[in-house]
């Protein structure tokens, strides 16, 4: 086995471009528990069903459109429709397990994905499956001389930082942002400004909800999901949220991106058997000596 | 005009307020003293809407508030600053004065009239409020309550842990903020503060009126504070 600068050079471009997708997962799951001090054991799972409506949507409504028509219409539809469900979501069901114990909302998340799940392998059956943007958006690539990159996870790289960085200005620059801080810090005490903690936390996990439905398409575009697809899903994103730091939207973004690039790395130097395997490791060496993640917290816990 | 009717406040099996009333007028001020533990702060809580009440309603121009959540009331006029100020930590005080437009309420108290009244508010305006002393902090408590522009405000034992002029400079703000027709309900434990900033006096023993009136003789007051 023999490895060279140009390979390995190779795989961490590849790997930070995975990143971006791994940064755009699990930026919904660190945002909601930055907010409201959640861990939404469902974030995969949505993830899988908002590909999923994109599929069927793509697959009955908009069938005749041309390539990548479908899954971009779709996707318009899906993103608002799961962001609401997650406000709703939130403001009935989540609301009321939030306590000073964590374990009811676990219990809850851990249940709707479940629920899901096998809602899922109900209607939709265990085969794999994939969206499609067409050959010719798929199989897109810039030649950088060393290693190809290909337009679409360049695209969702690029959208990631996109989505990352307005968030992060409406968090700094809005009043909402402020007054979403501000329950952060303390929820009991919000209610005093005339704001309904109730109704921000609803609008939190709507903007959380539409960031895992965007990432959970734009993984259906680049590998194959089946119902059962959201336990990894939701596991490399718990990792990136740890490597980062919990609750911090761009320390999210860069553990994402370590993820990816060890993974990458991993898979060129060793084999793609231990792609998997070594992002694990990484991860179990930062919860050992960095247990608060590259950037602490700004949300105070 | 604020009335409180015959109100029950409990914790769990716990009496904290029973069977208080009392009212303010438009531009009023009454002061509510009693000792620690004798319902003060939960009586404030009632009204601002952060602890249920069980028997009893709350009233605000006539209208019953008694079910409304904090931040309906908070719309409508009523602004309590919390015992322990409760500021935003992270957040800078000018932040955290931003966060009352949520109560979506206009009139004199814009944060330039509130920096022109509190120069200490102003001055530290780009400052963590988690950093300020606790002079500061109260000072921008006090703030963050005037930006809702409040027909009533509620100040909660405004001069705990404070130095004696630091209190003396808060208290001094109080004519200024009736001059607005604000209404004030100030609780407090020190009974020379609170009858010098109010000729009304509530005095509570244990969740119950221990005595109420104006210009009250301070014997009187003593006995009703200790239940003696």
């Amino acid at each position: 086995m023999t490895v060279n600068a140009a390979a390995i050079l190779s795989a961490v471009v590849q790997g930070v471009l995975v990143g971006g997708l791994y940064a755009l997962f699990a930026s919904g799951l660190s945002y909601m528990f930055g907010v409201m001090r959640l861990v939404n054991l469902a974030h995969g799972a949505f993830a899988v069903l908002a590909a999923y409506a994109t599929l069927i949507l793509a697959q009955t409504a908009f069938v005749g459109i041309p390539d990548p028509g479908p899954v971009l219409i779709g996707l318009l539809g899906v993103v608002p429709v799961i962001a609401i469900l997650g406000y709703l979501l939130q403001r009935y069901v989540l609301q009321l397990t939030l306590s000073e114990s964590p374990l009811p909302s676990l219990l809850v998340t851990f249940g709707l994905a479940i629920i899901i799940e096998n809602v899922l392998l109900l209607t939709q059956n265990a085969t794999p499956k994939k969206l499609s943007l067409g050959r010719a958006v798929e199989t897109a690539s810039i030649d950088l001389g060393f290693t190809q990159i290909g337009v679409f996870p360049l695209a969702v790289l690029v959208l990631a930082i996109v989505l990352l960085g307005g968030l992060s200005l409406v968090m700094a620059r809005t009043q909402f942002g402020r007054l979403v801080r501000a329950v952060s810090d303390d929820p009991a005490t919000v209610g005093l400004t005339g704001a309904n903690p109730r109704h921000i936390y609803g609008i939190a996990a709507a903007i959380a909800f539409g960031l895992v439905a965007i990432a959970g398409i734009a993984s259906g575009v680049q590998t194959n999901f089946s119902p059962a697809s959201g336990g990894t899903l939701l596991i490399f994103a718990f990792e990136a949220v740890i490597i980062g730091g919990l609750g911090s939207l761009w320390g999210t973004f860069i553990g994402g991106v370590i993820l990816g690039v060890v993974q990458s790395v991993g898979a060129a130097v060793l084999t793609k058997n231990y792609e998997i395997l070594v992002g694990h490791i990484v991860f179990l060496l930062f919860l050992i000596f960095l247990p608060n993640g590259i950037i602490r917290r700004r949300v105070r816990l | 005009m604020l009335e409180v009717d015959d109100i029950d406040v409990y914790y769990g099996q716990l009496p904290a307020v029973r069977d208080v009333s009392l009212r303010l007028d438009d531009g009023g001020i009454l002061a509510v003293i009693g000792a620690n533990g004798a319902g003060k702060s939960t009586l404030l809580g009632a009204i601002a809407g952060q602890v249920p009440v069980r028997e009893g309603r709350v009233l605000l121009d006539g209208r019953d508030i008694t079910r409304l959540p904090a931040h309906r009331r908070t719309r409508l006029g009523i602004a309590l600053v919390p015992e322990g100020r409760r500021l935003f930590k992270s957040l800078t005080v000018e932040e955290n004065l931003l966060t009352a437009r949520a109560s979506k309420r206009s009139g004199p108290w814009t944060l330039d009239a509130i920096y022109e009244m509190l120069p200490l508010v102003g001055e530290r305006r780009n400052r963590r409020a988690g950093d300020l002393s606790g002079g500061e902090q109260q000072a921008t408590a006090i703030a963050r309550a005037l930006v809702t522009n409040p027909k009533v405000l509620l100040l909660d034992e405004v001069s705990l842990g404070l130095a004696p002029a630091v209190i003396a400079q808060l208290y001094s703000f109080i004519p200024a903020i009736r001059e607005q027709g604000t209404s004030i309900l100030l609780v407090e434990q020190d009974v020379q503060q609170a009858t010098r900033a109010s000729r009304d006096v509530h005095c509570l023993l244990q969740g119950r009126t221990s005595l109420a009136g104006a210009d009250l003789d301070l014997a009187d007051i003593t006995r009703a504070y200790f239940g003696a």
